[in-house]
């Protein structure tokens, strides 16, 4: 391992763990957000109605919800301990104010999320109706919450607000100050429904699939009035008449909330967009390519990117103006680009970081870069936003596909639908690739109007006891992990979506014989790993 | 009051990490016994089905005490997780197995399925609680820190008689206390022979607590902290007689009162230090040079007045509603997924 690490630097191996670390961690929370509510729906819908499709898509899609939540659990242990591990001194530097939210996430989140989720997968059988719906919806606000508190804390890294500093360190003096942040407002709204995009696309991809699997085995056909006649095989277990029921109702429900909630993302997104101008314009400036100032945004740029200078990059396709409208409203106000922001930032924070090899490694002495890398920042931007749109237009084109009450035979377009899940997960990544690399080279980004000297260069923050090679033990140990991991969850979900309907009722699989009272005996357990 | 305030947090440190020996603890140990004493996959699958509603819960207890400590000592969690990488690497790594297995365990189609999760939860659940306890002995004596609190002199300077102490202490607890756990909570071959197991491995399995215990006490020499050691030792002798008259509840109350005892002893013979240095006193931490601001003391304390008590309640009526003991005949049959799909003509 050490001959492996020579010559790789401890702050580039724990950046790399934990972009890693954090991303796959995201793979698994938008869907855990986004779907949960959705069941809460389809169960009250169930307790409302008494429709035999409600409860099956209750039982469903929460074995699917299951099968991921589990990964998005194991996973966050990792994000809460990784600060200390790695970033011992970012730890000591912003612990006062940043451990705050922190501990409420724990104290007030996660018990409840972990603590009522335990309570509805057991309590199927065991606990009254409504009580049961009840434990479910703790749960899942606690999970909203958690991503209140979390964003909290990552906003603060993004706009630093509620300190004063004492002896070079930030002390929290307004709680309130720090849990309104107006970053973190429009930031934890702009996950939420980003959390939905997924869960929209996850309902639309796989209720699909079920749908053109019916039609496949010749259960549903389209009669000479253009309409869908549904039929039933008893062969197959769950694949009756309720069943196609349920996935045409949870296709459309997922596709709306998928073009729903590409509407709110542009709202909220557009809200982040104009605070982060003023709140940090370089990252804006890097995202948009402007060298100089301008009012024109840029629709595709190219050039030698990672000539921080900016010279090399050449506008391609301009649009007057229209920067300046996102970032400011109007038509005419500029937006300041990078050319005219490093001179400011480095009259502001330096121009070499200090000389001190023991607290800031291989970049000590060094000129310090103020433009995050741009090809990132660039198309990091353009990646959210078109994987968004394109997952909201596709579910467009589903609503009408699927007007005659199924889905077409063609196997391309249900291959497209389901691989259509990826496209919110993806602009998911790619949102916070940009945000937090857009941050760079600071870990806490100075805020312009807030208190001088709150902020800190990323290079300082690693933990100095830790060498790269325990570093890189860490990464490949958890990366390989992580991946096979990965493989696991998507094996059981593939196995538990061809299952249909009956992988998550069994009872569907041996209908009560004459014989018997129908019944299963009552002290056995109606749910038990 | 506001002098007071990092005292009261490191009570409440204390409390936490605690509160999840108590309940992870068990469930720790019962990740272990599926590995080594069950006799059969009816043993396993009732054994895993009596933690299955609360384990996620419990684990969080370790979440907030990591929270908790990052909040109210900073200092602390920073030199106490860095200085410690390799070995909380390896809990984490452990704890993710054991979270995964035990929600996939069951889903698979073959015995070679499931006797790989199970693999996963017994060495996960070992490795994890190995790991805490190596932590935990020392945070209560001592790395080798510098002036800036960063551990000094390589990846495993950690790696000392104290670790491993510690390490043996959380896993011969767990053990035990998992094993009365089944005994409380089950019914059936599984209820039986971890009631048997009481004597002789309980005073083996509680041994290095115990030098754990008296180690850290003699050496701080606090007349009321020998008093709660005797407290403890009274529990552990009121666990021996109740699990070998088979009063299983007794004999899982005991050994968790026990365990606070014997915690609350280490924990108070260590205050006011936080996490010592064996290079430098000078060096120490303490509650007082790693805490966070009066003012952010402040705001955790009103939250965990707030949620504290209400976590408490919840869990403890979660685990009144799942009271009832698991039999082998509570058990449904396995569940094999098949795809539902016509077959091809």
């Amino acid at each position: 391992m050490h001959v492996l690490a020579a010559g790789l630097e401890p702050l580039l191996i724990a950046r790399w763990q934990f972009g890693i670390t954090t991303v796959y961690h995201f793979l698994m929370v938008p869907l855990t957000i986004g779907l949960g509510p959705v069941i809460v729906y389809l169960q009250s819908r169930w307790h409302r109605t008494g429709d035999e499709r409600f409860y099956r898509a209750t039982k469903f899609w929460g074995k699917l919800y299951l099968i991921n939540f589990i990964m998005g659990v194991a996973t966050g242990i990792v994000q809460e301990f990784q600060f200390g591990l790695a970033w011992s001194e970012y730890s000591r530097f912003v612990g006062d104010v940043f451990g705050a939210p922190l501990a409420m996430e724990a104290l007030l989140a996660f018990f409840l999320e972990s603590t009522f989720l335990g309570l509805w997968i057991f309590g199927w059988g065991r606990l009254p109706k409504g009580l049961h719906l009840t434990t479910l919806i703790l749960a899942i606000f606690g999970s909203v919450i958690s991503a209140y508190f979390i964003i909290v804390a990552n906003s603060w890294m993004q706009h630093p607000v509620g300190v004063e500093l004492v002896n070079g360190r930030p002390i929290m003096n307004d709680i309130w100050a720090v849990l309104g942040n107006n970053t973190a407002i429009w930031a934890f709204l702009h996950t939420l429904v980003g959390s939905f995009a997924v869960s929209g696309a996850f309902l639309l991809g796989i209720s699909w699939y079920q749908l053109w699997r019916r039609r496949r085995d010749g259960i549903d056909t389209i009669g000479p009035d253009n309409k869908v006649i549904v039929g039933e095989n008893p062969a197959i277990p769950g694949r009756d008449k309720a069943d196609h029921a349920l996935w045409l109702h949870s296709l459309r429900l997922g596709a709306v909330i998928a073009v729903v909630a590409f509407g709110l993302l542009t709202i909220t997104g557009d809200q982040q967009g104009k605070l982060m101008f003023q709140q940090q314009p370089m990252k804006m400036a890097a995202a948009e390519a402007a060298c100089d100032t301008t009012t024109d945004i840029s629709l595709l740029s190219f050039g030698a990117w990672n000539t921080k200078d900016c010279h090399t990059v050449t506008g391609v396709i301009e649009v007057p103006g229209v920067l300046s409208f996102l970032a400011n409203g109007n038509f005419s106000t500029p937006v300041q680009g990078l050319n005219q922001l490093v001179p400011e930032y480095q009259q502001k924070y330096g121009t070499t970081v200090p000389n001190d090899p023991s607290t800031y490694g291989a970049a000590a002495g060094k000129t310090i870069s103020y433009v995050p890398i741009m090809p990132v920042t660039y198309w990091g931007f353009r990646l959210m936003i078109t994987f968004g749109a394109l997952s909201a237009i596709a579910s467009l084109v589903a609503l009408w596909l699927t007007r005659r009450g199924t889905v077409p035979q063609a196997k391309w377009l249900m291959v497209l639908a389901v691989v259509g899940i990826l496209a919110p997960f993806a602009g998911d990544s790619a949102g916070w690739v940009f945000t937090e690399m857009g941050r760079q080279p600071f870990i806490v980004a100075p805020n312009p109007t807030g208190v001088d000297g709150v902020f800190m260069f990323t290079a300082a923050a690693v933990s100095p006891g830790v060498s790269a090679g325990m570093l890189l033990f860490s990464l490949i140990a958890l990366g390989s992990v992580y991946l096979a991991l990965l493989v696991v969850e998507l094996v059981l979900l593939f196995r538990y979506v061809r299952g249909g309907v009956a992988s998550a009722i069994p009872e569907l699989k041996n209908p009560p014989g004459p014989d018997s009272s129908g019944k299963a005996p009552d002290d056995v357990l109606a749910f038990a790993y | 009051m506001a002098e007071a305030l990092p005292t009261i947090w490191f009570v409440l440190i204390a409390i936490l990490w605690t509160g999840y020996l108590v309940l992870e603890g068990f469930d720790l140990g019962v990740g272990m016994h599926m590995l080594v004493s069950a006799r059969s996959e009816q043993d396993r699958r009732v054994m895993l089905n009596t933690i299955g509603p609360v384990w996620d819960g419990n684990e969080v207890w370790l979440l907030t005490a990591g929270g908790a400590t990052f909040a109210a000592f900073p200092f602390w969690y920073a030199s106490l997780f860095s200085g410690l990488y390799i070995p909380l690497v390896l809990v984490l790594l452990g704890l993710i197995f054991r979270a995964v297995a035990i929600e996939y365990r069951g889903k698979g189609r073959t015995p070679r399925w499931a006797a790989f999760w199970t693999w996963a939860i017994g060495l996960g659940s070992f490795v994890s609680a190995f790991g805490i306890g190596a932590a935990l002995a020392l945070t209560t004596t001592g790395l080798p820190l510098d002036a800036n609190g960063d551990i000094v002199g390589g990846g495993f300077a950690w790696f000392t008689g104290y670790a491993v102490l510690g390490g043996l202490a959380v896993v011969g607890f767990a053990l035990l206390h998992g094993a009365n756990f089944l005994a409380l909570k089950t019914d059936g071959p599984v209820r039986k022979r971890m009631a048997g197991l009481a004597w002789p491995w309980g005073w083996v399995a509680l041994l290095p607590l115990a030098v754990w215990a008296i180690l850290v006490v003699v050496l701080a020499g606090r007349w009321w902290t020998y008093l709660t050691l005797v407290i403890a030792v009274v529990c552990a002798l009121a666990w021996l007689l109740a699990s070998r008259a088979k009063r299983e509840g007794w004999a899982f109350a005991s050994l968790a009162a026990f365990l606070v005892f014997g915690s609350g002893s280490i924990f108070a013979s260590v205050y006011p230090l936080v996490l010592p240095s064996t290079l430098d006193h000078a060096w120490d931490l303490t509650v007082s040079n790693a805490s966070s601001s009066s003012y952010t003391l402040g705001v955790i304390s009103v939250v965990a007045c707030v949620g504290l008590p209400l976590v408490l309640a919840y869990q403890a009526w979660t685990y009144w509603i799942f009271r009832k003991r698991v039999a082998p005949s509570h058990i449904p049959p396995h569940d094999v997924v098949e795809p539902a799909v016509a077959p091809t003509r």
